[in-house]
């Protein structure tokens, strides 16, 4: 256990989590209890709970499917989708995670302190993603109305086929920006390495600045003005087939 | 649709006939590849190609309407510590809300219940008349994830993860504008009216090793309890099926290059994956060498239209079947009553495949809530019920003919082939003889 559960559970560390949980932190060693079980206690918890749990040492499907708006600290790394299909839970990963960090998210929110692996956010409905190191390829690809702030930068063909939500990032962006975009709202702070098909840069509007402000707050990220952002959203060309669009593809 | 030439002396080309030259001039007016519904309509080796050899002197058939034949069928036996328990072994295929109409949905509910089967989500979510008819209903995970979501999958009695599909394998799907209305906007997160493209392949995980973890995430959601399925188009079957095992499925379903689809290109459908009648043998390979063969159990669909359909997958080695185009004319698609509108359309009773266009006359294929009102899903739902009914009298007639108690009692020895195609693919003799294409001779 690299923190105390008092430390975990700390008052600067709640973040976006509103009116924390006021049960006693429930230690759970992973190593110890194994997946199923750790995955059950959680999955049976009335929305009260405050667990740390220890010694993920990089297990996949770690608190996944949650349904109560408990809070969940993970001291350390994990795999592949953590927190996956969250749907209320408050969910804070010291550490790296693997593919597919809160795919199919459709409420609450995941906090990870280090990097996410590619597809983050994958096809998320709802909540808010927080990534306060760099993601990889493809974060927020197919997502569905998550909100996604990623501190560091994100890999190519990130928010492909993107229908709703928002995507932050602070540092750079990869190739393939936004291709096949819908509706969702990209604000990039750093450099672009290019955009894909349909998406295009659009004007920051007093809305937008707003927007931004709003998602920054929740997201805890200080020290930033949203007059270093540019957006980025869907041209709207390809949302009917034409064959004048055909090279598009 | 074609009619015959005025002139007997017309003479219509091979390569060059009148649908070719009618392709070619519409490829030509338009710039754009021809997308429908249905499946594919050229004619490949089928299970017509095979024949049942019924009891004679060597075997001792069962008394008709005497003495019984089992249908029920449990599939999931390997990890879910809730399987699902069938009477029959003919399930619904998937086919979303969104394709279909909700009316059409609730009555594939309807009769997949009354007949003790369950049926199938599809690209667009669970609806609350789909569940609320189904007994039995399996929730598909899509690459799309359209309208998935954690509560409806807890609600589900099984997990279909789907990579594939028969009518085309390595494609992903297009609902065009016409069908996307409110509330299939609202399922699927996307602006009215705009053509909607399904993803090719599921956006965080790119292949078999990535599988595993995912049916992992799966289950632990939802606590081992409910059985998963991988569905595949049938291409490369034998590995198909072995890494889909060796990622953990329960339950593989491989869809052969029959099978239908809601909207895709008319190149796709025709030319791309293999017949049922080929892939199934390469499953049953596949799972007998792991040593799981009806231990995982396996679902075959793409062309299933009578009872010998069914009992003949079965025979080569399905553990049951899924009909999704069969199961729609049971509803009524393509009925002779809406010939007037079909001929409106451009096409006639029997020909209709512009489910794309969402202004299917039988209310099936449409969001058009004025055609959608004109199917009767509690109707409908008797005829898929009776149909389904006589698929398993008619299955269970033939395995009584052949000697079995049971319809998963069926076996390779039940077949021969009236050709060397269907020989060779099925690996049964050819009729009259002891000879499998491939294979040495072996004694009679």
């Amino acid at each position: 256990m690299t923190v105390t559960p008092e430390q975990a559970f700390a008052p600067r560390d709640l973040g976006p989590v509103g009116d924390a949980p006021t049960a006693a932190p429930h230690v759970i060693d992973v190593r110890e209890a194994g997946l199923r079980e750790t995955n059950r206690i959680l999955r049976e918890s009335d929305g009260t709970g405050r667990y740390l749990l220890t010694a993920p040492r990089g297990a996949h499907a770690l608190a996944v499917g949650l349904t109560e708006p408990d809070e969940v600290v993970i001291d350390g790394p994990t795999g592949y989708y953590t927190a996956g299909m969250n749907d209320g839970a408050h969910v804070t990963v010291n550490g790296n995670v693997g593919v597919g960090v809160a795919e199919n998210m459709m409420s609450g929110t995941v906090r990870v302190t280090g990097s996410a692996s590619q597809s983050a956010g994958a096809t998320a409905h709802g909540g808010l993603l927080v990534i306060e190191g760099d993601a990889g390829a493809r974060c927020g690809i197919s997502m569905k109305g998550v909100d996604i702030v990623v501190g560091g930068s994100i890999g190519h063909m990130s928010c492909f086929m993107g229908q709703a939500g928002r995507l932050v990032v602070l540092g750079d962006a990869g190739d393939a920006l936004g291709d096949s975009l819908y509706e969702v709202h990209i604000y990039v702070r750093g450099r672009v390495e290019s955009l894909g098909a349909d998406c295009v840069e659009k004007e920051m509007r007093p809305e937008h600045h707003t927007e931004l402000r709003e998602l920054l707050d929740r997201a805890a990220v200080t020290g930033v003005s949203t007059g270093e952002f540019r957006r980025y959203g869907s041209a709207r060309t390809l949302y009917t087939f034409d064959v004048d669009n055909a090279s598009a593809y | 649709m074609q009619t015959a030439p005025a002139d007997p002396a017309l003479r219509e080309s091979a390569t060059f006939p009148r649908s070719v030259i009618h392709e070619i001039q519409r490829a030509a007016a338009t710039g754009i590849y021809d997308i429908r519904g249905w499946g594919a309509k050229r004619k490949v080796p089928h299970f017509d190609d095979l024949l049942f050899l019924g009891a004679s002197m060597s075997r001792y058939p069962l008394e008709g309407y005497r003495e019984r034949c089992g249908t029920d069928i449990t599939l999931g036996t390997r990890h879910a510590t809730k399987p699902l328990r069938l009477d029959i072994p003919v399930t619904i295929a998937g086919m979303s809300f969104g394709a279909l109409s909700a009316q059409a949905k609730e009555a594939l509910g309807r009769g997949a219940s009354a007949a003790g089967t369950s049926t199938t989500t599809g690209d667009g979510g669970m609806t609350a008349e789909e569940r609320g008819q189904s007994s039995k209903l399996v929730y598909q995970y899509l690459p799309s994830r359209y309208g998935m979501n954690p509560v409806d999958l807890r609600k589900a009695d099984a997990i279909e993860v789907v990579l594939g599909q028969g009518a085309k394998p390595g494609g992903g799907g297009m609902l065009l504008g016409q069908k996307i209305s409110d509330r299939v906007a609202q399922m699927r997160t996307l602006p009215r009216g705009i053509d909607q493209r399904s993803a090719c392949r599921h956006p965080d995980w790119t292949g078999p090793d990535d599988l595993a973890i995912k049916i992992l995430e799966l289950r632990e959601i939802t606590g081992w309890e409910k059985p998963v399925y991988v569905k595949v188009g049938a291409t490369r079957t034998y590995y198909d099926v072995k890494l889909a095992v060796k990622a953990g499925a329960d339950v593989v379903v491989v869809d052969g290059m029959q099978g239908g689809t809601a909207a895709t290109q008319d190149v796709f459908i025709e030319h791309v994956g293999i017949p049922t009648l080929a892939a199934i043998p390469q499953a049953v390979q596949a799972l007998q060498e792991m040593d799981l063969h009806r231990k995982v159990q396996l679902i075959v669909s793409g062309g299933i239209r009578s009872g010998a359909d069914v009992a003949k997958a079965m025979a080569l080695g399905a553990d049951a079947v899924a009909i999704g185009t069969a199961a729609l004319i049971a509803l009524g698609d393509n009925d002779p009553r809406y010939e007037k509108e079909y001929r409106a359309l451009g096409s006639a009773a029997g020909f209709y495949d512009d489910f794309q266009d969402g202004r299917d006359p039988a209310g099936i294929s449409t969001q058009d809530p004025d055609l959608a009102r004109r199917l009767d899903p509690e109707a409908a739902g008797r005829r898929l019920a009776n149909y389904l009914h006589v698929l398993t009298m008619e299955a269970q007639t033939i395995a009584r003919a052949c000697g079995k108690s049971h319809l998963t009692h069926l076996e390779p020895d039940d077949l021969v082939a009236l050709t060397m195609e269907a020989a060779a693919m099925a690996r049964v003799p050819l009729a009259g003889t002891d000879w499998i294409p491939g294979r040495a001779g072996r004694e009679l």
